[in-house]
């Protein structure tokens, strides 16, 4: 290989930039990208809404939100895109919105993942937010709807569950705007690198799915080193899946870089 | 680059071995660890009440709205309540806003139009026309939309749609369409435009394209003043008055809930027709109920529908508006462009019960429903030379109540027939302009564009003549 690699883009604190062009992200006056993930109906919309001061049409039921909302907001001095993903159960079947909502999560590689959980429901949630998780390690739990658990007697120790999780969790009851200051500090913190997360990371018992996944990280490693999260691609390379497997042949991979604490600071 | 190819190829024959060893059962054994994952945190961390399970009282109301027996009536019900309080509700705001926009406001643009001089065509385009029929989409249209958008908005946020889904999802399913169909036809009720856009939902492309070209038959806002004042003049005048609100009330349910049959009907041909197929397997969540927030829904989606209206009637009302003063002023051997065309049309339109006012009010009107009854009233007026009624050809006037429209159109040689097909082709006929152009822009596809048109209008027509003509023979 030449000394010169004119097509590495990962050393370029613009690459980024690049791709989020790419998904259709008009990045040209924002300094960071937030994602907003979830459940369908966990308040995602509301919580978009709240955020961006526009007005998102909301309703009670599953799959009102169909097309890719993005709005923008300021705090403390730093400009932040929001763009609402389809809700989704899971990243690991093929529904186009699943697919939709993983590649922004893993090409796009958001400055913060917001995910919004239905505090009426954190099990079922917890599906979700573990798989993004081992994507992504920058995110914030936005524990929406505590009205409605409040309502039903549920109680949930915020605290107990982001040790459990390793990310912030930040109760929330959007509709009421409740717990949305705590929200845009923390998202604040963890985009520009104040607040560090150390996720939780899945374990699995089955010692031939372990030593499998050893093996193709240890190879993903040697060609790709900087990448964030080669445990889930190896796992995903087991599956088949059909999109990795064409970044890995294309380079593409190579691409996601830790994100550099150097970057952080453009504006 | 070469080394790094053959790298990465050796990453996935790697991965492709151990495919074979780590066996099939990867994606369950997968799926179970993050259960377990998920379960043993959640264990931590939340803590369920223990004296009641969650959600009783969701259940209960659950067991009745999508039981056997009570669930669809429940369904019609609730369709006639929100009729009902529209129909009532918007009596007085409508009256308010005529007396405003076109008694008060009319007459004096009219006079200062006279008192600077201006033109007759001028004048009679600007403010016989184009004034005329915003004033008329504004005082007729806001007040029902500003009723029911709010009232289905909040049906939406209480989390009855997905029941409506599920209860209807076994009908679907059995025509060979979505459940998810059900919600789609819902936001129909209120602008078919937003339905089409809806269809998102439906991943079958399959069963998309049946969403899309079923939506026309759920009665858009559009198109209620037309069935209600209909439905009162013709319908609810043949019985005793103090249930003719009520009566005019049922028979607009009956017109909807027909638009829900026929799509129904139509999906089944299609299916078996044009867009065989399967129906896909539909899992849907019933979310909790949640109470809505009454007064915040009443505030956004009121300011959020008169904006709209507002704008529709600037955009939609106002060219037409014009184009009504047009093709009734200008003339062609001294008979007016519409009466030319009304008297040719006339013989083919008697065949389907109807006439040919009625067929030109709708070509005007295609950019939007909402038009369709001012039009038909003033082409009517226009083509009799009513002396005394409104103040010259192709002027809209002023109506002081249901009564004096029924006049009108009963001097326009109208019946209880034609009352009916009226009724009836509202129901199939075209999409708006609106629409045809948001399928287009959702289907991406010339084809299903002209099926989407067309096919309401063939079945009206069909509908109408068979209607007309059975009614002939029986009536003599």
């Amino acid at each position: 290989m030449s000394g010169l690699d004119l097509n590495n883009c990962s050393t370029c604190p613009a690459h980024n930039l690049g791709n989020l062009n790419k998904l259709g992200i008009n990045m040209s006056n924002f300094d960071f990208v937030v994602a907003l993930a979830g459940n369908p109906n966990t308040g995602k919309s509301t919580v978009f809404n709240y955020l961006t001061g526009l007005r998102q049409h909301t309703g009670n039921w599953p799959g009102k939100t169909v097309t890719r909302a993005e709005g923008g907001f300021e705090y403390n001095k730093k400009k932040f895109k929001l763009v609402d993903l389809p809700g989704t159960y899971s990243l690991l079947s093929t529904s186009t919105d699943e697919e939709v909502a993983r590649d922004f999560i893993l090409f796009g590689q958001p400055d913060v993942t917001v995910i919004v959980v239905d505090a009426t429901r954190v099990e079922r949630n917890l599906n979700l937010v573990l798989q993004i998780l081992e994507i992504t390690d920058r995110t914030v739990v936005c524990l929406n709807l505590m009205d409605e658990a409040k309502r039903n007697e549920i109680k949930i120790d915020a605290r107990v569950l982001s040790k459990e999780l390793g990310v912030p969790v930040i109760p929330a009851a959007a509709r009421q705007g409740e717990g949305m200051n705590e929200l845009l500090n923390i998202i604040f913190e963890v985009a520009a690198g104040k607040y560090i997360c150390k996720p939780h990371r899945i374990k699995t018992s089955s010692k031939e799915l372990n030593f499998a996944v050893e093996k193709i990280s240890r190879e993903i490693t040697k060609e790709f080193p900087d990448l964030p999260n080669t445990r889930w691609v190896a796992l995903r390379l087991l599956e088949g899946d059909q999109s990795i497997i064409e970044a890995i042949r294309s380079g593409e991979l190579g691409n996601l870089k830790k994100q550099n604490l150097a970057t952080v600071n453009q504006s | 680059m070469e080394s790094a190819n053959i790298n990465r190829e050796s990453i996935l024959a790697t991965a492709n071995n151990l495919r074979w060893e780590v066996g099939e059962n990867l994606h369950d054994t997968l799926m179970e660890s993050i259960y377990d994952n998920a379960y043993s945190i959640a264990s931590k961390a939340v803590i369920l009440p223990d004296k009641k399970p969650a959600y009783s009282f969701d259940r209960t109301l659950d067991k009745i709205i999508t039981s056997k027996y009570l669930g669809f009536p429940l369904m019609f019900l609730l369709l006639g309540v929100v009729f009902w309080l529209t129909i009532e509700g918007s009596n007085v705001p409508s009256g308010l806003l005529a007396a405003l926009l076109v008694d008060t406001i009319h007459p004096f643009l009219k006079s200062i139009s006279a008192s600077i001089g201006l033109p007759f065509w001028i004048d009679g385009v600007l403010i016989d026309g184009a004034y005329l029929a915003m004033a008329w989409v504004v005082a007729v249209m806001l007040p029902p939309m500003a009723i029911f958008f709010p009232l289905f908005t909040l049906l939406e946020d209480f989390g009855y749609l997905p029941r409506v889904a599920f209860n209807m999802d076994p009908l679907y399913k059995r025509v060979g369409a979505h459940g998810k169909q059900a919600l789609t036809m819902a936001m129909g009720f209120g602008c078919n435009a937003a339905g089409i856009i809806a269809t998102r939902v439906i991943d079958s492309p399959r069963e998309r394209l049946l969403a899309i070209i079923t939506n026309n038959f759920s009665l858009c806002n559009g198109r209620w003043p037309t069935q209600i004042l209909i439905a009162t003049i013709f319908i609810g005048s043949s019985v005793p008055a103090y249930i003719a609100g009520l009566v005019s009330a049922a028979a607009v349910v009956f017109i909807a809930v027909l638009g829900i049959a026929l799509s129904l009907v139509v999906s089944w041909g299609l299916s078996k027709t044009l867009l065989k197929g399967e129906a896909s397997a539909f899992s849907l969540e019933l979310p909790p109920y949640r109470p809505p927030r009454i007064l915040q829904t009443l505030y956004t989606s009121l300011i959020d529908r008169t904006i709209f209206v507002l704008w529709r009637a600037i955009i939609f009302a106002i060219p037409a508006g014009i184009v009504i003063w047009l093709v009734s002023n200008i003339t062609i051997n001294g008979v007016s462009l519409a009466n030319h065309f009304i008297h040719w049309v006339n013989p083919v339109a008697f065949i389907f019960g109807l006439n040919g006012v009625i067929f030109l009010a709708y070509i005007i009107a295609i950019p939007a429903n909402e038009i369709v009854i001012p039009t038909i009233l003033m082409l009517t007026v226009a083509n009799l030379g009513l002396a005394g009624v409104g103040a010259g050809s192709g002027v809209m006037f002023e109506l002081e109540s249901v009564g004096d429209t029924a006049n009108i159109l009963y001097a326009g040689g109208w019946t209880l027939l034609t009352g009916i097909n009226l009724m009836l082709f509202s129901l199939l006929h075209n999409p708006c302009s609106t629409t045809i152009y948001t399928i287009f822009k959702e289907t991406k596809s010339v084809k299903w564009t002209a099926v989407s048109t067309f096919l309401p209008i063939i079945m009206g027509l069909v509908v109408t003549f068979f209607l007309t003509q059975i009614w002939r023979i029986i009536v003599n």
